[in-house]
């Protein structure tokens, strides 16, 4: 499904633009980021130790990330004592290669799947497609994506994009029932029997996971509908990919998460289903138990000490939610199944900045701060940004050849600090600048600027440079 | 108490009349006021951009310039912020123990107005008048990385004839972010429509803030518009005395004949008269 993951995108603000234009997108948008905004606030509200649990879930994931090492080897021999099997995947080909040789082996071409970002990021559906495998999403608003032939626009709410009569449209098509209305009750209920067949009947369940205990070798899926549930505990072979970042030490540390997790991402105290399942039990439950160990560019993250705190995500999506411009373009923008502000730093670390849709994305922020704020494990977003924005200079510099190092912006800025390096440089820059600006000015204010700087006139006028500056005015009275 | 004024270089060039009413005021309430004139930039533009090696440069410049101040004052939020947060992790970068050192040693004495106002010299009333319908535009790093909190508003609360209404929305980004309205114009124009909306709902005259990059932005779209609402810093709000207001009946704008411009803010505005040291 996820052709977001593979092949070239155009970067995030050409894409942008069309997004914005779609006014039934932004208002879909914008009703459903401020209905969960405003429902996180309350249950983060009414806790008297939330800051204490923010630096708890902080603390323990960098203690993960320090030890990374570590604690996979213990996660592999705790998951194996227990009866699964662990495998290794360096990057998306090589997971996708071992589902696919399981799935094979046992014979099978239909598998049920738990909503998994991580199997999005590796395009897992569409690489067992191309095999002749089906894999069916159970989540309510993926199996509306998967149904659509689109692409998921939210880490939660991958739905978030469309509104119950386009989904009555939708399933009106799909499922054979040309009397739906769009009551969402009506419509739940169509997709609950359509599901209901396949979770019997599949004999492959495939998963993500929200953390793993290297201590104990459990592995645990928090949901709302139920059908996480049914996929892992159904099926005679469940197969988890689990990207390495989110391992846990020890079982108790599940209970910052537990906490921290359900009241930043749907806003409950608790979620409806929180599965947890150690290796496999006889006679209960899936008989055969794989776990999927995935790189995919992780390492490459956890390398940079200054971007690294970006593993610590997990996945809550509120950063979605406050941000002002998730809240305009929507998810499909960022051209990557993590969108918004932690796509913004997670994507071009996972990717490499010579993706040029990659490292666009840093750019993609005000610096308003907002994610920050609401980051359950106090991911300092807007500084990890900058950093990128930072690399992302020095790479074009480096490695973009003679228009690397000519591009006007990095002339300008270069030209820029120099100037403000001198006071006699910087003032002569004011006066040349008052010269200069007639050219350009209608009615007292400039309204209308040449190059890059046209993006700023577009639609707004620019003060012209004082006829007299602060530094004059001082002159005088001194 | 002897204060240096940074006043930041897009005040010094684009809006002089907010440094002026800065040195009025803090004259006002006793203070001598003096201005290095070495001063040029914090270098935000470039950290934020991505240039972190052209930022060293400039913050060792601000901090050779200000090393000797008693305390440090700038009408800007987001270059205070700028100075705080990021000063002493760019010199830890850089690797310059005496730059380490001497950002440790002067951040301290370095305030955002109305924190200086508020925190340091515990002044709520600064003796201001200014009869028109104000609302206050929090801006994001004012609001979440200075935590300036509710300063501004206790400042504004005080001040004489003034009707302050609330900005719904408030906290809500104006879409600015420096380089981002310029690379993203098309996203940061859908937010800023979206914040003139809520300004033009409270039916202010004014609206007012403690940074004139955000003002800028919001003002340069309203002037766009022909919209009678005016974008005015803080600082000209809290300069301005009864002497002064029953002048004029309009109140400052961010957008005047420039010819008028800085005899504007001197005449019409805050106090007439330059006031004399203390």
């Amino acid at each position: 499904m996820s052709s977001s993951e593979t092949g070239i995108h155009p970067t995030f603000e050409k894409t942008a633009r069309s997004f914005l234009d779609n006014s039934q997108l932004r208002s879909n948008l914008g009703h459903a980021t401020r209905t969960i905004r405003d429902k996180r606030r309350g249950v983060v509200d009414e806790m008297p130790d939330w800051e204490e649990l923010r630096e708890a879930g902080r603390q323990i994931k960098q203690k993960v990330m320090q030890n990374l090492d570590h604690y996979l080897l213990q996660l592999e021999t705790s998951v194996t004592r227990a009866g699964g099997v662990v495998h290794w995947a360096r990057d998306a080909a090589e997971a996708n290669r071992i589902i696919l040789d399981l799935i094979k082996e046992r014979g099978e071409t239909e598998a049920v799947k738990v909503k998994s970002l991580t199997t999005d990021e590796i395009g897992l559906n569409k690489a067992l497609a191309k095999e002749d495998i089906m894999a069916l999403e159970t989540d309510l608003a993926e199996l509306i994506v998967q149904m659509a032939g689109d692409e998921p626009s939210h880490i939660l709410v991958p739905a978030i994009h469309k509104n119950r009569s386009e989904i009555r449209d939708l399933f009106r098509d799909k499922l054979g029932k040309p009397d739906l209305t769009d009551n969402p009750a009506e419509l739940t209920e169509a997709a609950r029997r359509y599901l209901r067949k396949k979770f019997l009947s599949a004999k492959i369940g495939i998963s993500g996971s929200n953390f793993a205990v290297a201590e104990t070798g459990t592995v645990a899926v928090v949901e709302s509908e139920g059908n996480g549930r049914m996929c892992t505990t159904l099926p005679q072979t469940l197969i988890t990919v689990l990207g390495i970042e989110k391992i846990i030490p020890a079982w108790q540390d599940l209970e910052v998460f537990m906490q921290l997790l359900p009241r930043s991402s749907t806003a409950e105290r608790m979620n409806p289903y929180n599965t947890f399942w150690t290796g496999t039990t006889e006679g209960d439950g899936p008989q055969e138990f794989h776990l999927v160990l995935l790189d995919n560019g992780r390492t490459q993250v956890l390398a940079d000490p200054a971007g690294r705190e970006t593993l610590h995500c997990i996945r809550c999506s509120a950063c979605l939610n406050v941000c002002p411009v998730y809240e305009r373009t929507g998810g499909h923008a960022y051209h990557s199944v993590y969108p918004g502000p932690i796509g913004a730093i997670l994507t071009p670390q996972l990717r490499g900045l010579s993706d040029k849709s990659a490292a666009s994305l840093p750019y993609a922020s005000t610096l308003c701060g907002a994610c920050y704020e609401v980051c359950p494990v106090k991911i300092n977003i807007p500084e990890i940004l900058v950093h990128l924005r930072g690399r992302v200079v020095r790479h074009n510099k480096n490695w973009g050849g003679i228009r690397g190092k000519v591009n006007p912006e990095l002339m300008g800025m270069k030209w820029l600090a120099w100037t403000l390096r001198s006071r006699s440089r910087y003032e002569r820059a004011q006066k040349m600048a008052r010269k200069g600006q007639r050219w350009f000015m209608h009615d007292d204010v400039i309204s209308k600027l040449p190059g890059m700087l046209s993006g700023w006139t577009a639609m707004r006028d620019l003060r012209p440079v004082a006829e007299q500056t602060f530094r004059e005015w001082w002159r005088t009275r001194s | 108490m002897n204060i240096s004024l940074f006043v930041a270089c897009f005040n010094d060039t684009l809006y002089p009349e907010t440094g002026i009413a800065t040195v009025q005021l803090l004259e006002r309430l006793g203070h001598r006021v003096d201005f290095p004139r070495e001063q040029t930039c914090c270098g935000q533009v470039h950290y934020n951009t991505g240039y972190q090696d052209e930022t060293v440069s400039l913050a060792k410049r601000f901090v050779d310039i200000f090393s000797d101040a008693e305390t440090v004052v700038a009408p800007s939020a987001s270059c205070v912020g700028m100075i705080r947060e990021f000063y002493p992790k760019l010199a830890i970068l850089s690797g310059d123990r005496k730059l380490i050192r001497d950002v440790d040693d002067l951040l301290p004495r370095v305030y955002e107005l109305s924190q200086f106002l508020v925190n340091k010299l515990e002044l709520e009333d600064v003796g201001a008048c200014y009869p028109h319908r104000v609302t206050y535009h929090p801006t994001c790093h004012s609001l979440r990385m200075l935590r300036v909190g509710d300063a501004p508003l206790r400042l504004l609360k005080k001040v004489k004839g003034i009707d302050l209404v609330e900005l719904p929305g408030a906290e809500e980004c104006c879409g600015f972010g420096g380089t981002f309205a310029i690379k993203n114009a098309d996203t940061s124009m859908a937010m800023l429509t979206d914040k003139i909306a809520r300004i033009k709902e409270t039916g202010a005259e004014v609206c007012t803030a403690s940074d004139n990059s955000c003002l800028m932005h919001i003002g340069g779209a309203l002037n766009r518009q022909r919209e009678e609402v005016k974008v005015v810093h803080l600082a000209e709000i809290l300069a301005s005395t009864e002497a002064a207001s029953t002048e004029t009946n309009s109140p400052n704008s961010g957008y005047k004949k420039s010819g008028s411009q800085n005899s504007g803010s001197t005449e019409s505005g805050p106090t007439k008269s330059g006031t004399p040291n203390p």
